[in-house]
């Protein structure tokens, strides 16, 4: 995927991620310095200008992009970013950083894909199209010690092929739900039992305490 | 009419004085309480300390009951979100926004927002004055 991400300070740390996972990546500032530090670190993938400048953003071959990503802490500039981006470039997915969790309504109203606040929730967003080897983080239950989590079965999952009690599943925690993709393109929401058979592609909801993440990941997806 | 302003700058106070001594009902807010000061003795309306990219900043100011909303903020991106948050939260019909940048304004004027961008009117004016 081709991504631009506008906002070096969030975008950094977005970047860095989705440089690891092997897509090409262009981040915007209006600064240089926020920049160098990205350009130092992980090279020449900077573009010095306004994000929300129409011809900023064809320079930065917005008509290739797969999505574009708002970090900066204006939410205005966010939303003029992801509405040019969506409306005069085609970029099939614009997701936007909202620091006034109120100004939501109006981004989706206007089509934008939205996220609040932290990164960790802009990779969620994107997480399912693009990192595979990590679980998904749904909701924090408990004062953040116990997650529920999604774990999707990749080809290379220990369990694809299997039923659900060969899964070496750590202590404590709990599959309560599968979405497996239907027939008709829709999605099946079963309870999987212990002779469910897992198959590649379905996605298993999981709550799980968050010292046992590791073991999750390794008993569905790493191995 | 009642009339709700967004940006107390050199535009937005005289527009809010012109529509005061048409007797129109006018609201004018700006995140800066000085910026008021712009304003002389014969404006007759509200003045209102927000933001307008807050939705309960507009809902303070009064945006429900207006017929007609206009953002004149130095700010092209404040204004455009505050004239979609008019627009499309609001629902106010008669929404518009002033924009700096003539290709923002094409864009947004493409996409259904009322917009006057005056940079390539002044700078025709200039040129007239110069060139003729």
């Amino acid at each position: 995927m081709y991504v631009i991400i506008v906002g070096a300070e969030v975008g950094y740390h977005l970047a860095k991620a989705l440089i690891k996972e092997g897509h090409e990546v262009l981040v915007i500032d209006k600064e240089a310095e926020p920049l160098s530090r990205i350009e130092d670190e992980l090279g020449s993938i900077c573009s010095q200008g306004d994000g929300c400048d129409i011809s900023v953003l064809r320079e930065a071959g917005a008509e290739r992009t797969d999505l574009l990503v708002a970090l900066t802490s204006a939410d205005e500039d966010n939303l003029v970013a992801c509405q040019i981006a969506k409306h005069k470039f085609n970029v099939p997915r614009t997701i936007a950083r909202v620091s006034n969790p109120q100004n939501e309504a109006l981004f989706r109203k206007v089509g934008i894909d939205v996220t609040v606040s932290s990164v960790k929730l802009i990779l969620e967003n994107i997480t399912e199209s693009i990192l595979t080897h990590s679980l998904t983080h749904l909701l924090s239950l408990e004062d953040s010690n116990v997650q529920m989590v999604e774990a999707r079965i990749l080809p290379a999952s220990p369990v694809a092929g299997k039923r659900l009690r060969d899964a070496v599943l750590p202590a404590g925690s709990l599959v309560i739900l599968m979405i497996r993709n239907g027939a008709a393109g829709g999605s099946d929401f079963l309870v999987p039992a212990p002779d469910t058979l897992l198959q590649i592609d379905d996605r298993l909801i999981v709550v799980v305490k968050k010292e046992q993440e590791e073991a999750l990941l390794a008993a569905f997806v790493t191995g | 009419m009642n009339i709700l302003i967004a940006g107390c700058g050199r535009v937005g106070a005289q527009l809010a004085m012109l529509m005061s001594a048409e007797d129109h009902q006018i609201t004018i807010m700006d995140a800066d309480s000085r910026a008021f000061s712009r304003l002389n003795t014969d404006f007759s309306g509200t003045v209102l300390v927000g933001d307008c990219t807050s939705e309960a900043s507009m809902r303070e100011a009064g945006v429900v009951e207006a017929d007609a909303f206009i953002v004149v903020t130095d700010h092209d991106n404040a204004n455009i979100m505050s004239a979609q948050l008019a627009k499309h939260v609001f629902n106010i019909t008669k929404v518009v926004c002033l924009l700096h940048d003539p290709e923002r304004a094409d864009f947004y004027r493409a996409i259904g927002l009322e917009t006057v961008s005056p940079t390539l009117v002044v700078a025709q004016l200039l040129k007239d004055k110069v060139i003729g």
